[in-house]
């Protein structure tokens, strides 16, 4: 665990620069402006054309990975100061990289299906 | 943020810290908000994998996920989010010129400056993302 620290600390600066950059304006448009009608969401057909596109589902894979990496990092220390729970370092740990492995996979199998 | 720790020693006398040391006062507060910020960055990770799996499997699907989107508790989980992770850019950008510090000719470059450059990024990055999203 030591040695990857600072590939740790990497996609943990990286990912917390995606969320800073990217997730308040996709936040306001698709899960605010579009529900309540603010603004005329996309069609499917449109949709599913631009995220069709390989540039922009290589956007969607760093979209989704980084921040979630981002989030394993800094809930792992919130835990250990937070609540307390120095003494289950190695299994908080786990758990936290292990679900962002895990989110990981599954936006790179749903972002390669979606091609064929 | 370093991962030693001192082990639990039982004939050493330890005074017990509750866990909510952080609501004692303002500074701590903010810092452990600043902290949870990144439990809504990654329900909206989530939210946006589970939006990308839908849409993939068609139409249908795609339309049932809306109609969640839609639902007055999900709008108010979204609302709650954005405000967390628009404090989570906020105090991302702030800190930006003093984790990384950027110099120009063995100079370093003023904080207001490498702040505003990100704040800068953060519109030009948003404007570009609802062009996409709305243009017909």
């Amino acid at each position: 665990m030591h040695r990857i620290t600072p590939l740790l600390w990497l996609l943990f600066s990286a990912g917390g620069t995606v969320a800073a950059l990217f997730y308040p304006v996709h936040l306001l448009l698709l899960g605010i402006a579009f529900p309540l009608g603010w603004l005329a969401a996309p069609g499917y057909d449109s949709l599913h054309a631009l995220v069709a596109h390989p540039l922009v589902r290589l956007y969607l894979f760093v979209f989704i990975s980084l921040p979630l990496f981002h989030w394993a990092h800094r809930f792992r220390y919130t835990l250990y100061d937070g609540l307390q729970l120095k003494h289950l370092t190695a299994l908080i740990a786990c758990l936290c990289y292990g679900s962002a492995a895990l989110g990981t996979l599954a936006a790179a199998y749903a972002l390669v299906r979606f091609a064929g | 943020m370093s991962m030693s720790h001192t082990p639990y020693h039982p004939r050493w006398h330890r005074e017990r810290i509750s866990v909510w040391w952080w609501l004692g006062s303002a500074r701590y507060a903010r810092f452990v908000l600043r902290e949870l910020t990144s439990v809504f960055v990654a329900f909206f990770a989530l939210v946006t994998l589970a939006e990308l799996r839908a849409l993939g499997r068609g139409p249908e699907a795609h339309a049932r996920f809306l109609e969640l989107l839609s639902r007055p508790w999900m709008v108010g989980l979204n609302a709650l989010a954005l405000a967390f992770v628009a404090f989570h850019t906020v105090t991302w950008f702030n800190l930006a010129p003093r984790a990384m510090p950027v110099r120009v000719g063995g100079r370093r470059l003023p904080d207001a400056l490498v702040a505003g450059a990100n704040y800068a990024a953060w519109l030009f990055v948003s404007a570009a993302i609802a062009f996409f999203l709305l243009r017909r």
